[in-house]
């Protein structure tokens, strides 16, 4: 046991979000298919979290078992999902669709497809908060710190005063007309298309999915994962359907946002330079299991399992001049049928008589720094 | 404003004015369709105006029927007194001595107020029972198809002759009898594309953000699977009008209209027929209303599904 150092446990925060021992498995025609074997990792508050893995490694399988949104065919065989402290897995259909609305936000990868297209982009962001009465008292809270903002710069318009009164007089719990809270709503959803960086928000406001760009499309849909305020954003892939340069400007915005919300995230990706770019901490997975966990600088300085010093060494580098890029030999698993013990042990360079027969628990061998392999 | 000033973020100039000009841009580019759109909101004006071109006080008229009698210029071998051939009124006058052009003009309205409820509440019906299905899947999917597929099997107009016959012979009965063999269609057009909608990554993304399901169905996927639906309203109006003036020409109709009290295309055209050969007019005119009518909104109908189809529009 190690002791940490005050200044160390300020920095990993306390956990939002505690993932303990999750196991998905997929029912289908041939067989069982074990998605999540055991993944386990916590989400520190304000931090950005890397989910890294090749396709079909299980990282959108483990976003979506935390929103409880797993297609019909899938079960939780077994596992936490400790939302600060309280057990999503455990939840019922409703409780989890509240949760959805209020504390866990998705962003998805493919901006073009994930945005209803007959509705005006603003009425989509503004709608998430309309929708449900639950937030009436924050929408009303909201304006009055706008109104209250607006003062300390100058003096009300008369309007504005009387719209105060009214807001103030409102006792809480009671119900607002609907008119008023779209209005509220709307006034928000602007507010939130500034944050994000969108250009003319009031004009993009009216506007249609078709007509805006990707990049502007993939803000939209950031702008309505983060109106709603989560406890804990997943972006999966937010990435991969964009361009270069406008990933750039979808990081960027990422980055800068980070100080202004306080949502924590996950980011799930397969692209090591993304996370590079933004993530504090980075997860590793291989075919349902977590490898690897530890700060972004410590992994690319120091990577221990040899499935993460594969990846790293396949990234392509322009200084080095190799005869042929470096693969990691062999191809994802079936996962219907997994390796034994260690699931990367067929593909794995330093693969000693142990590895087939014992599964590698997780272990922390440096503080912050875990990894599940045999050789540690 | 902190925009970023980059090539992403370019903007075509929009908004529901530009839809619209665009969606009138495509309907014109068709000549059918125009001269469609025409017919319909024509019929649509004299509907809505009748009351206002024909005066309240149009019945047996006398001063046509004065002109008529014993005028050996025109009277060639009238079958009833009451007829009178058209130089003498527009269209001549029907088998009471009432101009036709009025009667027919007086007719239109109470056709396509029939047309439109029962198109409007098939519907509805359709909607709502066809999203439902399609959404929720399973048992409830199950139960509505096969009680569509019963009504299906029946032929409509035998089904709303019985149901003429045993309710009694009403203008509310005449709407519903054929409303009941008319609505199946709804619900499976729109079942088949709420099952294609639902699975579009936006449903996902709405679940995902935490939205009821009453939201998402009928605030998302419904207005995004309503097209083709419309257009087949619109080509429905027509058969609609056919379908009533059948069932009136072959006598199931309220007593009002069967004594010719109240004026309708389908009941004008079964008395005409007892005079095909020597007031051929009669049965022409209100048989071309019926069909201009029905023309105009089918060509609409074709006009508004180039409008909607995707594929031509963007």
């Amino acid at each position: 046991m190690t002791v940490r150092s005050e200044a160390q446990k300020e920095r990993e925060g306390a956990a939002v979000l505690e993932v303990r021992d999750l196991r998905v498995s997929f029912h289908t025609y041939l067989g069982e298919v074990k998605a999540l074997d055991g993944v386990d990792f916590d989400l520190r508050r304000g931090e950005v979290l890397g989910l890294v893995g090749e396709s079909g490694c299980g990282k959108t399988v483990t976003a979506l078992a935390i929103g409880g949104l797993l297609s019909d065919n899938a079960r939780v065989e077994g596992g936490q999902v400790l939302l600060e402290g309280k057990d999503l897995l455990k939840e019922t259909k409703e409780e989890l669709r509240q949760t959805r609305l209020r504390e866990v936000s998705f962003v998805f990868q493919d901006p073009m497809t994930f945005i209803n297209p007959v509705l005006s982009v603003g009425s989509q962001i503004a709608e998430v908060l309309e929708s449900d009465r639950v937030f009436q008292d924050e929408l009303v809270e909201y304006r009055l710190d706008e109104l209250a903002r607006e003062e300390s710069k100058g003096d009300l318009t008369r309007a504005q005063a009387e719209e105060r009164q009214a807001l103030e007089g409102l006792g809480r719990g009671k119900k607002l007309s609907k008119k008023v809270l779209k209005r509220l709503a709307e006034s928000r959803a602007l507010d939130y298309m500034r944050t994000v960086k969108l250009p003319d928000p009031e004009r993009v406001f009216k506007m249609y999915p078709f007509e805006l760009s990707g990049g502007m499309r993939q803000r939209v849909m950031i702008a309505m994962a983060l109106v709603r305020r989560p406890k804990v954003l997943l972006a999966d892939e937010i990435t991969t359907a964009l361009d270069v340069t406008v990933q750039a400007q979808v990081l960027k915005l990422l980055a800068e946002l980070r100080g202004k919300i306080d949502a924590s995230v996950i980011l799930i990706t397969h692209d090591l330079g993304v996370v590079s770019e933004i993530c504090d901490r980075v997860v590793v997975m291989y075919a349902g299991n977590v490898v690897e966990v530890a700060d972004i600088d410590e992994l690319f300085a120091n990577p221990l399992h040899p499935y993460t010093q594969g990846l790293l060494a396949s990234i392509p580098r322009p200084d080095v001049h190799a005869e042929e890029m470096k693969s990691i030999s062999g191809s994802v698993p079936n996962l219907i049928f997994p390796p034994s013990g260690c699931r990367f042990h067929p593909r794995c360079p330093k693969r000693f008589d142990r590895c087939p027969g014992v599964k590698p628990p997780l272990v922390e061998v440096k503080p912050g720094h875990k990894v599940a392999c045999l050789l540690y | 404003m902190d925009a970023e000033p980059n090539s992403e973020e370019q903007m075509p100039k929009s908004g529901a004015m530009a839809d619209l000009r665009y969606s009138l841009h495509l309907m014109s580019r068709n000549k059918l369709v125009l001269v469609g759109s025409v017919l319909a909101t024509g019929s649509i004006l004299v509907a809505l105006l009748a009351h206002v071109l024909v005066p309240a006080s149009a019945t047996v008229d006398d001063r046509a029927l004065r002109i008529c009698w014993n005028n050996p210029l025109i009277n060639w071998n009238i079958p009833s007194v009451n007829v009178c051939p058209p130089p003498v009124r527009p269209l001549g006058t029907d088998a009471y001595g009432r101009n036709l052009l009025q009667m027919i003009i007086l007719a239109v309205p109470l056709d396509l107020s029939i047309a439109l409820e029962i198109v409007a509440s098939a519907v509805v019906i359709g909607i709502v029972l066809g999203s439902v299905a399609g959404y929720a899947g399973g048992i409830l999917d199950e139960a509505i198809l096969r009680i569509t597929d019963i009504f299906f099997a029946v032929p409509g107009i035998l089904l709303a002759i019985v149901l003429m016959t045993v309710l009694g012979r009403t203008i509310p009965n005449l709407t519903l009898a054929v409303l009941i063999s008319w609505w199946p269609l709804y619900v499976r057009l729109i079942r088949s594309q709420v099952l294609s909608e639902k699975e579009r990554p936006y449903v996902e993304a709405l679940r995902a953000m935490g939205a009821g399901r009453m939201r998402i169905l009928f605030r998302h996927i419904v207005p995004n699977s309503i097209y083709p639906l419309i257009v087949q309203a619109t080509l429905d109006i027509g058969s609609v009008i056919l379908t009533v003036s059948t069932l009136v020409f072959l006598g199931f109709a309220p007593s009002t209209i069967a004594t010719g009290q109240t004026p309708e295309l389908g009941s004008l055209t079964s008395q005409g027929a007892q005079y095909l050969f020597s007031a051929p007019w009669l049965i022409i005119f209100p048989g071309l209303a019926i069909l201009i009518i029905s023309l105009g909104f089918n060509l609409l109908g074709d006009g508004l599904r180039d409008v909607f189809d995707p594929r031509l529009r963007r």
